[in-house]
């Protein structure tokens, strides 16, 4: 609070950047959490909120004559351009908004005033929702092979590590000490994934310190070991995830990789994925891109093409299809490692784990592929995702491309995930906005130490409450796409590869397709299952009341029974189609079909929800967009209050529906 | 699931009836006066579909979700343009803005495209002629009927249009109707309810609004209150205001008496409108024989006021003869668009008085209309050493010229070329791919043909603008923009039927020689320099707008592509030749089997149908921005991935709404039975 130098300042346009409309005035606020821009219309008041926490960078323009320019780009891919009057206000703005969205400690956070109204019993709860020894338990672990180990006790041995890991049973205490001291950051090889059908697993570890020459015995003992737990296969396949050239380098630094000539019975691959830095700058330009003012179509490709982005993320897929191809079709385990393992690694490992498992293509799977492979083994959210203010360098955006990742997938195959696109660009969302506490802090130690699950509350189970939302209407349990296997043709197909017009210009709601086939058949199915109720109860009204005739009309005669019958059958043709029964249809069933409905009042009732429930879409009820805003079924976020807000969503059609 | 369900398929199955008897004339040309046209399709007529039996009415339609209540029309035209080229003449100054998508940004999408447009439209050769309430039959009014549902408004008016004093019979050409055109003559709602009628020093009076092929009605239905009968013929002009969703008709009569009536809805206030103003078209049959233009048809639609003389006359200061017709008429405000070949004013700055006139003609009083000039300034500059030209400002002072550049010929082929090239080419890494695709240009020419065509529909939607569009020929980056325009501004032509019509209409008709353009494909080595994918990009731009309204067209990607490959190889006669002179000249009607009787088949029909269709009255405005436009993988990665998960996904999808169809069935009947039960065993159950 004491970093806000002027809380309110009226007159404010919003120009719409990409879009030439005309600027919107209206008053901006600056409370401890959010930037709230609220329009002066006479009948729409619609405000847009954005979290401190999503501010990315804040650039003070050239004062105009209309006023001074401030731009906010957000980490949410949100970009807002403020036109302050006065150069004074815009300059407090600034050196405020500067403070805000670099916060210097935990406590600072969003999360940590965050409450969703729920007790302590239920926050709990949310915090169990993901339960990662049972994630281990249905891998079937621990087995003849495969051992819980408490070697990290206390964070004893690797601070960065969770304490509870999954090691070979012949891999003694003494062993993986030695190894982990033979490992950058003591991140020595630990299970990642099992996969039960052949005993092949997955491990991830950090680079060896091997520099030029030196070699560790206990190193080449736990590779024998994870060698060993796997019976199926005579070798394990060393996946370094760098690019040659840096892996050498790293050796001059006393790092390196594995040497195949000391290690037995190991085939070692190279999969050259760029480091942190080069994946930063690669967003950058993409964005850049984005941020084109009407770019011609040379333009876009062209820079598209320059930033290299797709290029990475092809580059992460291959490692992740190189792995599940080893793992599924050699039966040979992997040990995946980078530089430290905890970012390239967590990416490669998660995406093979994904082609591999159909669990984790569930909703419920894919929160525990993220609690394991990132959150559990340590990837550095804080740092990645800039949460505290810290060294822009170590900013990254690792996980956003593992989220594409998924994308690129479901684009593929898209009966094969039971979640929607709409659940990527949430978690993504909440990556960064800090409102859960899941994604705070750099290690698992750390969040122990901030007492984050008595703090905060967690994701995890926002969005299986909301789980509706985000359910893909095309996934079906025994479709023969969501079994086993992802199946990825082996000759390179690049074209595979699309820009995400969903994420990166998912505030540029012109630019959105208009009319959401996810929506509509969703939409769609909420109404069979409405239907199907009423089938239901239809047709037990129908055998009391035939019950009771039955009783009535024992005396009159026996010929009204096959009559009835004979109705039955016939009736089939006769009033299936017949105008009144529809419209009797359309009285009962608050049927919300995405590209019509009762414009003017859904397009009113959007403007009352957006604000509270949908921090990250609140900025664009495009109200002339030719078909109705579709955003205005998705009540994400739960900004201020979720349980209020999904009440208040489902009252909303209810209304739409009654006007109608 | 409103909008969906069986009555679409019975509406589609009268519409084949309509089509297949609209296109043989001959047979019911009672009252024709003009001589029939030349060209009807025995071979459409051959494919027969069971009529509806007589004195099936068509039912009521379920009024559709989000048509009228509160459009703010109001807000609309009048809004200034920040896109709008406001260039004069030079077009240098659109050139650096235009290919920008931000037209997109005013657009409206509380305006609504009135609805049931696209529902079929009884012609004047049905069997059946039956009348709407006849006023003169009975006593006084009709009966009054029980109020109706907002669901029940939209009655069909069965043949309403036949007994219409100035209804043009059969002449009228098949087409038109069915493409979405609306002539004054057909009357598209007899009845409203709940119409005031204001007139000076009389107490307003609210009643039913009823047309008849001679009057307009408007009675209270009371005893004591006089009924305002007016003929048709008396009217002399009559405007259109709306606030909100009220509309007011406000009509000027030859004996200079001035009523207002208040009509509620947008749509019904449009469609009583359209159907008592008098038409500025005609029909012509100046090219009866070709012999004026032998590109095109022998029937053209010109403005009224332009004798067949005049035409002539006009079509020798034009491209091949190609004088300026009527290619859309905008029923919501009237605005057309009209097309034609590029004007041969030469390098001396040749000019003619009647095409002045003619294009003059179109535009009401005080308006003024666009040219978009389909070439940049320069290729429509050098056009004038070889006999071309543009129109010149002095001379069409009302007009203002807007240039966009669309490319033609070989540019557009070699663009093909490299672009299949690259989606073959298996070998380049994930960059290559990106610079192979932009270096092909083919997205870069789509995305100056749409943007082309959305500003087109912006000028006639948003401006209240008429335009003329044209390239140098006139056959075909103008017809891409013509057609495009009037899938974005029309709901009709994004239903299968109007999208045949649609084809037939601005590419067969129009004369987009389907034979050069499309003799050779990719892959040739021989390049003939009249070969060039046009109707392919056209396509391209229908899938890229259906890709970002996937719920509004009635049609799916593999209609598109069945076109495609129609287009390019056949076995059927629609394609073929070059016009329909030449068409005519092979007999190919004679000879040949029509696509369309094919494709209409419904087990055919059902491969193309979206199932995820919903009429949208909205005008639908696409973006432009390179990020939302894609490559069509389903033409252009077709051979060489497999579609199998998208298949699947399809499948999928299709399931989901059967299902959900067959239990709305099985609902309704048990709602039925357990209503009939209830009252039934009603008495018995309450002594």
């Amino acid at each position: 609070m004491e970093h806000i130098r002027t809380p309110k300042v009226e007159n404010v346009r919003l120009a719409d950047r990409v879009t030439s409309k005309k600027a919107v005035v209206g008053t901006l606020y600056l409370t401890a959490t959010h930037v709230i821009f609220v329009e002066n219309g006479p009948d729409t008041r619609k405000e847009t909120w954005i979290l401190h926490s999503q501010i990315s960078t804040i650039e003070k323009q050239a004062t105009t004559a209309t006023g001074c320019p401030l731009l906010i780009r957000c980490k949410n891919f949100q970009i807002l351009q403020l036109i302050i009057p006065q150069e004074r206000d815009c300059h407090d703005v600034y050196i405020s908004l500067i403070r805000l969205a670099r916060p210097v400690k935990y406590e600072e956070l969003y999360c940590f005033s965050f409450n969703p109204k729920l007790d302590k019993e239920e926050r709990e709860q949310g915090w169990m929702l993901v339960d990662l020894g049972e994630e281990y338990k249905r891998m079937g672990l621990p087995n003849d092979y495969w051992q819980l180990s408490d070697v990290n006790r206390d964070y004893r041995v690797c601070d960065s590590y969770p304490t509870e890991l999954y090691v070979p049973k012949s891999a003694t205490a003494h062993i993986i000490l030695g190894s982990s001291k033979f490992r950058s950051r003591r991140r020595f090889p630990a299970l990642s994934y099992y996969y039960k059908d052949n005993h092949a697993s997955i491990c991830r570890s950090s680079q060896p310190l091997s520099g030029f020459s030196a070699r560790c015995l206990e190193d080449e003992q736990m590779l024998q070991a994870i060698r060993k737990a796997n019976p199926g296969s005579d070798f394990i396949y060393v996946v370094d995830t760098r690019p040659k050239l840096n892996a050498m380098a790293n050796r001059a630094a006393g790092k390196g990789y594995e040497n195949e000539d000391n290690y037995s019975n190991i085939k070692f691959q190279f999969i050259g994925i760029e480091n942190i830095h080069v994946m930063r700058n690669s967003l950058q330009k993409m964005l850049e891109v984005c941020e084109l003012k009407s770019p011609s179509m040379s333009d876009f490709l062209w820079g598209l093409e320059n930033s290299g982005w797709l290029r990475h993320i092809k580059a992460i897929m291959d490692a992740g299809i190189f792995i599940a191809k080893a793992v599924s079709e050699e039966g040979a385990s992997v040990l995946v490692h980078c530089s430290d393992g905890w970012d390239r690694t967590a990416q490669v490992c998660s995406v093979a784990s994904l082609l591999l498992d159909p669990h984790y293509r569930t909703l419920k799977g894919f929160m525990v592929l993220i609690e394991k492979d990132w959150i559990s083994f340590g990837h550095k959210f804080n740092h990645r995702y800039g949460i505290l203010d810290g060294d822009p360098k170590e900013i990254s955006p690792v996980i956003d491309q593992f989220i594409e990742c998924v994308w690129q997938l479901m684009e593929r195959f898209p009966c094969a995930f039971e979640f929607n696109e709409r659940f990527l660009i949430h978690i993504q969302h909440h990556i960064y906005s800090c409102q859960f506490g899941n994604f705070l802090c750099n290690s698992q130690k750390e969040r122990q130490e901030l007492q984050i699950q008595e703090r905060t509350y967690s994701l995890w189970a926002h969005l299986w409450k909301n789980r509706a939302d985000y359910l893909n209407p095309l996934f079906r349990a025994d479709h023969s796409q969501t079994q086993g296997i992802l199946h990825l043709p082996t000759t390179p197909c690049n074209s595979m590869y699309k820009f995400w017009n969903g994420m990166y210009n998912r505030f540029e709601k012109g630019m959105q397709p208009r009319q959401s086939v996810t929506e509509y058949l969703m939409a769609v199915k909420e109404e069979t299952q409405q239907l199907e109720e009423e089938l239901e109860a239809l047709e037990e009204r129908l055998e009391k009341i035939q019950k009771v005739q039955l009783n009535h009309t024992k005396v009159k005669s026996k010929q009204n029974e096959p009559s009835k019958h004979s109705g039955f059958s016939t009736s089939d043709n006769s009033t299936a189609n017949t105008p009144q029964d529809y419209s009797g249809n359309m009285k009962s069933f608050p049927s919300r079909s995405p590209s019509q409905g009762d414009e003017d009042s859904a397009l009113i009732l959007t403007q009352d929800n957006l604000k509270s429930s949908d921090p990250d879409l609140s900025a664009n009820s495009d109200q002339e967009s030719g078909v109705e805003d579709l955003s205005c079924r998705s009540p994400s976020g739960g900004e201020h209050a979720p349980s209020e807000d999904s009440g208040k969503d489902r009252d909303s059609d209810e209304a739409v529906f009654l006007t109608a | 699931m409103r909008g969906r369900g069986g009555k679409e398929k019975l509406f589609s199955d009268r519409n084949i009836n309509l089509q297949v008897r609209l296109c043989c004339p001959r047979r019911n040309n009672r009252t024709t006066q003009e001589p029939t046209f030349q060209y009807d399709f025995p071979w459409l007529a051959s494919f027969r579909v069971p009529a509806l039996p007589p004195g099936v009415v068509l039912g009521e339609q379920p009024l559709p979700p989000g048509v009228p209540s509160g459009s703010g029309l109001e807000a609309g035209p009048k809004a200034a343009s920040p896109f709008y080229p406001g260039c004069s003449g030079g077009g240098g100054d659109c050139e650096a803005r235009g290919p920008s998508w931000s037209w997109l940004t005013r657009t409206c999408g509380r305006h609504t495209q009135t609805w049931p447009s696209h529902s079929p439209k009884p012609r004047s050769s049905l069997g059946q002629r039956r009348c709407p309430p006849q006023p003169g039959a009975g006593p006084g009014f009709p009966p009054r009927s029980p109020p109706l549902r907002p669901a029940q408004r939209w009655v069909i008016c069965s043949s309403a249009a036949v007994t219409s004093s100035r209804c043009r019979g059969s002449a009228v050409p098949w087409f038109l109707p069915l493409g979405g055109m609306e002539f004054a003559e057909l009357i598209k709602t007899p009845r409203v309810d709940n119409v005031v009628l204001h007139r000076p020093f009389y107490p307003a009076v609210e009643g039913t609004l009823c047309l008849t092929g001679h009057h307009l009605i408007l009675s209270s239905r009371q005893d004591n209150t006089e009924e305002l009968w007016l003929l048709h013929s008396n009217i002399d002009a009559i405007d259109k205001r709306f606030v909100g969703s009220l509309g007011t008709v406000i009509i000027k009569c030859k004996d200079f008496r001035i009523i207002q009536l208040d009509i509620p809805g947008m749509e019904e206030c449009l469609n009583i409108a359209s159907s008592i103003e008098t038409s500025e078209w005609r029909l012509s049959y100046v090219n009866k024989e070709f012999a004026v233009c032998p590109s095109y048809p022998p029937i053209v639609v010109v403005p009224k006021s332009i004798d067949d003389e005049a035409l002539r006359k006009v079509a020798t200061f034009r491209h091949g003869g190609r004088f300026p017709v009527l290619s859309y008429y905008h029923k919501k405000n009237g605005m057309v668009i009209m097309r034609s070949g590029q004007p041969l004013s030469g390098t001396n700055g040749r000019r003619c008085k009647e095409d002045e006139k003619l294009i003059n003609a179109t535009l009401r009083a005080g308006k003024r209309g666009y040219i978009i000039d389909t070439r940049s300034l320069n290729v429509a500059q050098q056009a004038r050493a070889k006999g071309g030209g543009f129109e010149q400002e002095a001379h069409y002072p009302q007009w203002r010229r807007i240039h966009k550049s669309i490319e033609r010929y070989h540019i557009l082929q070699e663009s093909l070329i490299k672009l299949v090239e690259a989606c073959n080419d298996q070998t380049h890494n994930m960059d290559r791919w990106l610079s192979k695709l932009e270096a092909s240009n083919w997205l870069t020419h789509i995305k100056e043909i749409l943007t082309t065509a959305c500003l087109a529909a912006q000028c006639i939607d948003r401006e209240g603008a008429s335009i003329l569009i044209h390239g140098t020929e006139g056959t075909d980056s103008t017809l891409q923009v013509t057609s495009l325009a009037q899938i974005i501004l029309e709901p009709r032509s994004r239903t299968i039927r109007g999208f045949e019509a649609l084809i037939e209409r601005e590419w067969l008709q129009a004369g987009h020689p389907f034979q050069q353009r499309c003799a050779q494909s990719a892959y040739c080595n021989i390049k003939q320099k009249w070969e060039a994918p046009v109707f392919l990009l056209f396509l391209d731009c229908v899938w890229q707008i259906l890709r970002q309204f996937p719920c509004s067209f009635e049609f799916n990607e593999n209609f598109l592509i069945m076109l495609f490959e129609h287009a390019y190889a056949s076995q059927f006669g629609t394609f073929l030749g070059n016009n329909e002179s030449e068409r005519c000249k092979l007999k190919l009607q004679q000879k040949t089997m029509s696509l369309w009787s094919w494709v209409n088949r419904p087990s055919e029909l059902s491969k193309f149908t979206n199932p995820l269709f919903e009429a949208n009255a909205l005008v639908i405005w696409p973006s432009v921005a390179p990020q939302s436009l894609q490559l069509w993988e389903g033409i252009f990665l077709r051979w060489n991935r497999s579609s199998r998960y998208l298949d699947e996904a399809y499948e999928e999808m299709v399931n989901i709404i059967e299902y959900n169809k067959e239990l709305q069935a099985k609902v309704n009947i048990l709602r039925r039975q357990l209503a009939e039960l209830e009252t039934e065993g009603g008495p018995q159950e309450s002594p």
